[in-house]
């Protein structure tokens, strides 16, 4: 073998099997969670856990399989620490559901199957990943439709002062999640084309290589979108979110921390800009700062969410009440925004850390996927979906635990909510397509006889890239 | 690429790491902070639906925490209401008074010295009981303060009555009235709570008031003891049989006014023994007394018994009895016979005839004897405590013979039992002249271990001579130590 063949010649294992352990093991989290529910709360195994758990572990073997046809290849840790989330997600939906007599979790179930069947149409339909560089523009032009379609007068709607809803007869839902996905390949396929003219031309301050200011175009109309999200629609976490995605494409794509330095100082005009103007945020801030002083008769009382949140946390110590036992019910919001705390009051700082870790794990995956990945295309869009994730991650849970001020956004796969999980279900199909394309052994063209016959069926056009 | 990809990672590491940190925070080192804060309903809720520890009285339980069905698990019982009140207190959602306030983390369970339970409790995942407390407090005694107050005095009288152990300075008896129902104040029906709360507090009466404790009044003619023991304890004097002035006024210095006796006679001449001038409590004696003395020597005796001073730390809310610094010449004279700036509670009294009885050494007063664990378990008792050396032994000795005299063959007569030495000081102090006189009573009995204190605040409809010579404060001593002795 050459010297390249040396190099090339490692191949990853499919490790599939190891895949269904995980999996069976994510679905103990899921069905236990959910019968841990029941004693709990009711003292009894729930009724429906036969049906309920049968669906659910059905769901997860069918996304088994679909992986083990369309991306046989595809990271096998992604898929099982989704399970156990989504799994975990719905038992604590369920707990509040008993608490407040309501059936949330009854729909989150049918929200994870439409996200299935779209997760599995997803990698039936795409077989390989550098098709979507093909719609970049069309992806821009549709995310900056969604974006704006709740500000339509009939079909938008304002829910807690952000308006980033529309509703179509009985359905509500969050333009913004599919956005998300879509801005992402806009932004890897504008940059991936672009990124040389971004990477090279430019001048020198000081010690920075600052870009060209023909090239600063795209980045300034970025940010004037994301400030433009926040102040139509309130929603400081999309804004905060979509703004920092473009930045670490940015970054990514041109190798330049330059670009850091000035969407950094962006964002802190941003900030600065939405703080002075907009009162909403002046709140936001004021309330993180002290949300005692924001809580309880006398006051004006915004601040009873996070405090809430904050007691229920504080209360539930190391190991938590256990289900059943804690009193979640007293944070507003709890099955969306406030699912974290929900954790942390009832499964303590243990059940709190585990979920932290899986989130750590997912996008520690997708970063994985983006740096084993062989084409830029690949690279940014996993690299982007990854820190998209990881900074809403970081935004929702760190308002919740009041690190950050709060802007609301969902916990991906814990909340309750179609949009997000449909969305984020969409998003693991996207990182397992990149991942099985990346992990997939290189077609040898000097007829090495040790690969099976049907590695050679899989026609792939490999441009091999520089990085 | 992969450079900058591998940036962003450590950056995504740093902000999981960050949140892994603050839950860390929030979680485990916050938690006692926000547990504590008043406006935690979690915790509010879950202390007030605890399996709480009862408060024992001898053999008998006089707050306890009895199953309920509504959300709050259990229901706080007080069984004998309005007799022990003011020591129990009461435990409601929005907080506690009397022993169940200062005794609460060891009722809650919350205490340290029940950590081993708690944390075996949690292991089982059973929830918390409290410990329970078993007072001093011996029930005849507190029947006997508690029937006298109510039985021998007219109806609506304010007036307490507390018995102390002198060598130990346990509370034997601590009654109060009026007094008030704390199971109305316990109920789970939170909106009657707030009603009821409201009719007490607004009550002229001030039924919440524990008056042995928190009503502060001129002693009168019972702290001439602290003056004659003042006169002994200065070196002046040696014994009960010394001459002191005596006479049918006493010139109050720097004014023009003088003061005579109660009953207007000259108490047996210029010169009278000090046991016959307190036998016939004798203003014109012990006002010279306190003037030749001064306001210094006055002062430190009375702070010697506890004036001026906290040592109650079972019961919140002990005012201090007083004995104010820097009185000018005719104060302090008048502060020989408990008039003018002095004022004193009645547990402040007990605890100078306390004193008395037990050489002349003033014992801590407390009123949880022992606690006990969820599982009855006893732990150590608490140990008694001298407060302070009020008098020589000496001093004791003399003044007990001043106190058996003046039950024996004077103004403390009514308090006498048959066969059993008793050592006693009446009491009257003046407020206004169109008002009630406050009536005082202290006792012990120097062959057995009790001192006892009763206060009349406003006993309408009897004479000032009446109340002066102990015929309301004597008998309901008098039966108090019957009980206590028996």
């Amino acid at each position: 073998m050459s010297q390249n063949g040396s190099l090339m010649g490692f191949v990853h294992r499919r490790r599939r099997g190891a895949e269904l352990f995980l999996l069976i093991l994510s679905l103990f989290v899921g069905i236990g969670g959910y019968a841990a529910v029941g004693f709990g709360v009711q003292e009894k195994v729930p009724p429906d856990i036969i049906g309920y758990g049968g669906w659910l572990a059905a769901l997860i073997l069918g996304t088994h399989i679909i992986v083990r046809i369309t991306a046989p290849y595809a990271d096998p840790v992604l898929l099982p620490v989704v399970s156990a989330l989504n799994g975990l997600g719905l038992a604590v939906i369920h707990r509040l559901d008993l608490a407040r007599d309501k059936d949330f979790a009854a729909q989150q179930l049918m929200w994870m199957t439409i996200g299935v069947l779209l997760f599995a149409g997803t990698l039936l339909v795409l077989r390989d990943h550098r098709v979507l560089q093909r719609f970049t523009y069309t992806s821009g032009f549709v995310a900056i439709v969604l974006l704006l379609l709740p500000m339509l007068p009939v079909l938008g709607q304002d829910i807690n002062g952000a308006r980033i809803w529309i509703r179509i007869g009985p359905l509500g839902f969050q333009p913004g999640e599919v956005a998300k996905v879509l801005l992402v390949l806009a932004f890897a396929g504008y940059l991936v084309l672009h990124r040389d003219a971004l990477a090279l031309a430019g001048r020198r301050l000081l010690f920075l290589d600052l870009p060209r200011g023909r090239d600063l175009g795209p980045i300034l109309a970025m940010w004037l979108v994301s400030l433009g999200v926040l102040v139509f629609q309130k929603d400081l976490g999309s804004s905060l979110l979509f703004f920092g995605l473009f930045l670490v494409l940015l970054y990514v794509a041109t190798e330049r921390p330059g670009w850091l330095v000035v969407g950094g100082s962006l964002f802190l005009a941003g900030a600065f800009l939405g703080y002075t103007l907009f009162g909403h945020v002046r709140q936001r801030f004021s309330i993180w700062l002290d949300p005692m002083s924001h809580y309880g008769e006398g006051t004006d009382d915004r601040g009873r969410q996070i405090v809430e949140s904050m007691f229920g946390m504080g209360w539930g110590g190391l190991i938590g009440r256990g289900f059943g036992n804690g009193e979640p019910w007293r944070i507003s919001y709890a099955e969306s925004d406030f699912i974290f705390a929900v954790i942390g009051e009832e499964l303590g700082l243990t059940g709190a850390m585990a979920v932290i870790v899986c989130y750590g794990l997912i996008v520690e995956r997708g970063l994985r996927t983006a740096l084993v990945c062989r084409d830029g295309f690949g690279k940014l869009v996993a690299t982007g979906l990854a820190c998209v994730f990881a900074l809403q991650v970081f935004v929702v849970i760190g308002g919740v635990t009041k690190l950050i001020p709060l802007t609301g956004l969902t916990t991906p796969f814990l909340s309750y909510g179609g949009s997000s999980l449909v969305a984020n279900w969409v998003i693991i199909a996207l990182l397992l397509r990149i991942s099985d394309q990346a992990r997939r052994p290189v077609p040898d063209f000097s007829g090495d006889p040790e690969l099976p016959d049907n590695a050679a069926e899989v026609t792939q056009v490999v441009k091999l890239e520089k990085s | 690429m992969n450079k900058p990809i591998r940036t962003m990672s450590i950056f995504c590491m740093l902000l999981f790491l960050a949140l892994l940190a603050n839950s860390t925070y929030v979680m485990y080192l916050q938690s006692g902070e926000l547990a504590d804060d008043p406006n935690n309903r979690r915790i509010v809720e879950a202390r007030f639906s605890r399996e709480r520890g009862a408060i024992l009285v001898g053999k008998n339980t006089i707050a306890e925490s009895k199953p309920s069905d509504d959300r709050y698990l259990y229901q706080r019982v007080y069984s004998t209401p309005f007799k022990y009140a003011h020591l129990t207190g009461v435990f409601n959602f929005f907080g506690q008074t009397a022993l169940e306030k200062t005794q609460n983390d060891f009722l809650s369970g919350d205490d340290d010295s029940l950590f081993l339970t708690s944390f075996l409790d949690m292991i089982s995942s059973k929830s918390p009981k409290g410990g329970s407390v078993q007072l001093t407090i011996d029930p005849r005694a507190q029947d006997a303060a508690w029937d006298g107050l109510n039985e021998d005095l007219p109806a609506g009288t304010r007036a307490s009555a507390v018995a102390l152990e002198p060598s130990t300075g346990k509370i034997l008896a601590m009654a109060s009235i009026p007094s008030y129902d704390p199971n109305k104040l316990a109920s789970h029906d939170l909106d009657e709570v707030n009603k009821q709360d409201r009719r007490l507090q607004k009550d002229d009466n001030k039924p919440l008031d524990n008056r042995a404790i928190e009503t502060r009044l001129p002693p009168g003619s019972t702290f001439k003891l602290v003056t004659a023991a003042a006169a002994l304890e200065s070196g002046d004097y040696d014994s009960a049989e010394d001459l002191v002035p005596g006479g049918f006024e006493f010139d109050l210095p720097q004014t023009d006014d003088t003061i005579g006796n109660h009953d207007g006679g000259d108490c047996g001449g210029e010169r009278i023994t000090m046991s016959s001038a307190m036998q016939q409590s004798c203003n014109v004696s012990f006002l010279s007394l306190a003037n030749d003395l001064g306001p210094e020597k006055m002062r430190e005796q009375a702070e010697a018994f506890g004036f001026n001073q906290e040592y109650l730390d079972d019961l919140p809310g002990q005012v201090e009895s007083a004995y104010p610094a820097n009185l000018d010449p005719p104060q302090t004279a008048m502060s020989g016979i408990g008039q003018s700036e002095v004022a004193a509670t009645p547990l402040q009294m007990a605890m100078v005839v306390a004193a008395i009885a037990n050489d002349g050494v003033v014992m801590k007063p407390y009123l949880v004897d022992n606690e006990l664990t969820p599982d009855l378990e006893a732990l150590p008792k608490t140990e008694p405590e001298d407060f302070s050396e009020a008098v020589s032994p000496s001093t004791a000795e003399e003044l007990t013979k001043m106190m058996v005299a003046t039950v024996d063959d004077g103004t403390g007569e009514p308090a006498q039992i048959d066969g059993v030495e008793v050592a006693g000081k009446t009491g009257t102090a003046q407020s206004a002249a169109e008002r009630n006189p406050y009536a005082w009573f202290v006792a012990f009995a120097p062959d057995h271990d009790v001192a006892v204190a009763v206060m009349i605040q406003d006993a309408a409809g009897v004479g000032r001579d009446e109340i002066a010579g102990g015929r309301l404060g004597g008998p309901i001593a008098k039966s108090i130590i019957e009980a206590v002795i028996e």
